[in-house]
């Protein structure tokens, strides 16, 4: 039926509020924290959202007669009060398919996040979840390897891989950046990570650097017969430096590169992604600037989101926070996240934080990497939250060693094997942690040492951004 | 007053993936490990090879995978079998997952010389 033009400004929720629809399995579901300006109704506001992040204009124009509507506009659906807070609520959206181009999470995040979070009906406006629907995820490229052919390149099965970032992050030369990747991998780590910040600075171009790991790799590999790597950082200014690195990787015949995938982008890493699956490379994934996004428990968006984000975009490792060392995390948020990485379906639990279905279908998964302020007392934990599909990063809990760097890699892999070998003999590790560690410690004076060198650190602070329980 | 260093030396050891870094198991301790295997739905598959090659992805099956096997006796009675039969190599252990074609478990028994 044809509609005839009323110019003026209609108010939102004539049109993008329906509580009456049933989402179909091709939408794509969004879950809102709103919180209005005051005594703006509830349901004005959640249209507002659907309106302006889908098909909605401030003022109804008359080229919208040209189409029809009502078939591509996103719609609330469903608005819940959000548990022990009185001026926020959730607000349930539902975007068609049509909305968004096939394979670009760039796309749904510029229409999902765009202009309606500076919209001024809203004092906060937070994305705390989307349900990706199964015809749009089979359109996306994903994990360039995932977990199992992950495991496979690198011949490690039935533990946590153990990894730590290179220290200090900034300031070494090339050659002296490879003696401590050397160190840290002979003493027993599997892999060594460029810091974010390493990009190609003047103290250490990154061919240089590229070069000297590639042979501290190789040289820790012959010494121990165990298969290493390190994450060599191809992040750059622009993207044709970014392929001109990791093919330079390749050539060295590297088994795993990184990227910056917040602050590079996500068209950027989506291509490194689709390059790393054409040649066989793992890659490593860092989140710098999630924070400033994700921490606010009322605007900006959920790390869950971003996380889901990077499974379709691509990359083989993500880092998720530890819950027990130094940065930001409650336990259940991060388990629940750490799902949407690597299972295959994920029901809808709100005492993970998750708001609803997500299949992933075939989609490979993605190793959860716990970085930050972690030592070897944090073990028993780590292995009990994280399960074997992940990889443990001690940078200070390394190279903070007395004994330096390749000590440090022992203690931790000493602690780490202790732990996981008491699980599968059944016994409550983060119980009885600290036995397992000081009988390790019996045959280890390298783990002995570092038991006795980091017994005070604690980091007791409480979250900032808790999940909402009534 | 004399110098005294309190500073170590770590060796470099070649070691053979996960639990390389533990003492050698018990008999009582490699129990446990089948019984995990066992318990989580895997499949025990028991492989060798020569120490020369151990980096090798393939090593030797000892016979085939022991499919849906949930005698812990039966497995220990494999592993010393392949030790006898080939003593000087490496003998794994492996927990075989068909769901992720994946190994849930996979260690060294015996060390070959």
């Amino acid at each position: 039926m044809s509609k005839k033009y009323d110019a003026g400004v209609k108010e939102y929720r004539d049109t993008y509020w329906t509580p009456d629809y049933v989402p179909l399995d091709t939408d794509l579901l969004a879950c809102f924290k709103c919180t209005g300006q005051e005594g703006v109704p509830k349901e004005e506001v959640a249209a507002a959202v659907a309106a302006e992040s889908s098909t909605g204009t401030w003022s109804t124009v008359w080229s919208e007669l040209l189409t029809d509507l009502d078939f591509y506009k996103g719609r609330c659906y469903r608005i819940e009060d959000v548990p022990g807070d009185k001026e926020s609520f959730y607000a349930f959206i539902a975007y068609p398919l049509d909305l968004f181009e096939e394979g670009s999470v760039t796309n749904v995040l510029t229409s999902l996040v765009g202009n309606v979070f500076g919209f001024k009906a809203l004092r906060h406006l937070r994305l705390e979840d989307i349900r990706f629907p199964m015809a749009f995820i089979k359109t996306c490229p994903g994990p360039p390897n995932g977990i199992h052919v992950e495991r496979d390149r690198m011949n490690k099965y039935g533990r946590p891989l153990l990894g730590c970032t290179i220290k200090p992050k900034l300031g070494l030369s090339g050659k002296n950046y490879g003696r401590v990747v050397y160190e840290c991998l002979r003493g027993g780590l599997d892999f060594t990570k460029d810091d974010e910040n390493i990009n190609s600075q003047p103290f250490q171009r990154w061919q240089n650097r590229f070069e000297f790991v590639a042979e501290a790799v190789q040289l820790a590999q012959e010494e121990t017969g165990e298969k290493k790597g390190h994450y060599l950082n191809c992040t750059a200014a622009t993207p044709e430096e970014m392929y001109e690195r990791a093919e330079f990787a390749k050539e060295l015949g590297q088994p795993i590169i990184m990227h910056d995938y917040i602050t590079g982008g996500f068209t950027a890493n989506t291509g490194l992604s689709k390059w790393c699956r054409k040649n066989g490379m793992l890659l490593h994934i860092h989140r710098a600037m999630h924070a400033v996004i994700d921490r606010h428990p009322k605007h900006g968006i959920h790390f869950r989101v971003l996380a889901k984000c990077l499974r379709l975009s691509g990359g083989d490792q993500l880092h998720t926070g530890t819950v027990v060392g130094k940065l930001e995390g409650d336990r259940q948020t991060t388990l629940g996240f750490i799902d949407q990485l690597r299972e295959s379906f994920i029901p809808e639990d709100r005492t993970r934080g998750n708001f609803f279905d997500q299949d992933w279908g075939s989609m490979p998964g993605v190793f959860a990497v716990a970085s930050g302020g972690i030592h070897v007392w944090h073990m028993p934990a780590l292995v009990a939250i994280f399960g074997d599909d992940s990889v443990l990063q001690f940078g200070g809990g390394t190279h903070g060693h007395p004994w330096g760097s390749a000590a440090g890699a022992a203690a931790n892999r000493v602690a780490l094997e202790a732990c996981v070998k008491a699980r599968n003999a059944g016994r409550e590790i983060e119980k009885e942690g600290r036995d397992i560690l000081l009988e390790a410690a019996k045959h280890s004076p390298e783990l002995a040492i570092a038991l006795e060198t980091w017994k005070e650190i604690k980091f007791e602070f409480d979250t900032v951004d808790k999940l909402d329980v009534g | 007053m004399p110098f005294k260093s309190t500073v170590g030396d770590y060796q470099t050891v070649a070691t053979l993936e996960t639990f390389g870094f533990l003492p050698p198991m018990t008999q009582d301790e490699i129990y446990d490990q089948i019984a995990y295997i066992i318990a989580q739905g895997w499949s025990p598959l028991v492989e060798h090879v020569h120490p020369s090659r151990s980096m090798a992805t393939y090593w030797s099956f000892w016979k085939l995978p022991f499919f849906g096997e949930k005698d812990l006796g039966v497995i220990v009675n494999e592993l010393e079998s392949c030790h006898r039969a080939y003593p000087d190599h490496h003998v794994r252990l492996v927990g075989y997952d068909a769901y992720t074609q994946s190994q849930g478990a996979c260690f060294v028994v015996f060390e070959g010389r």
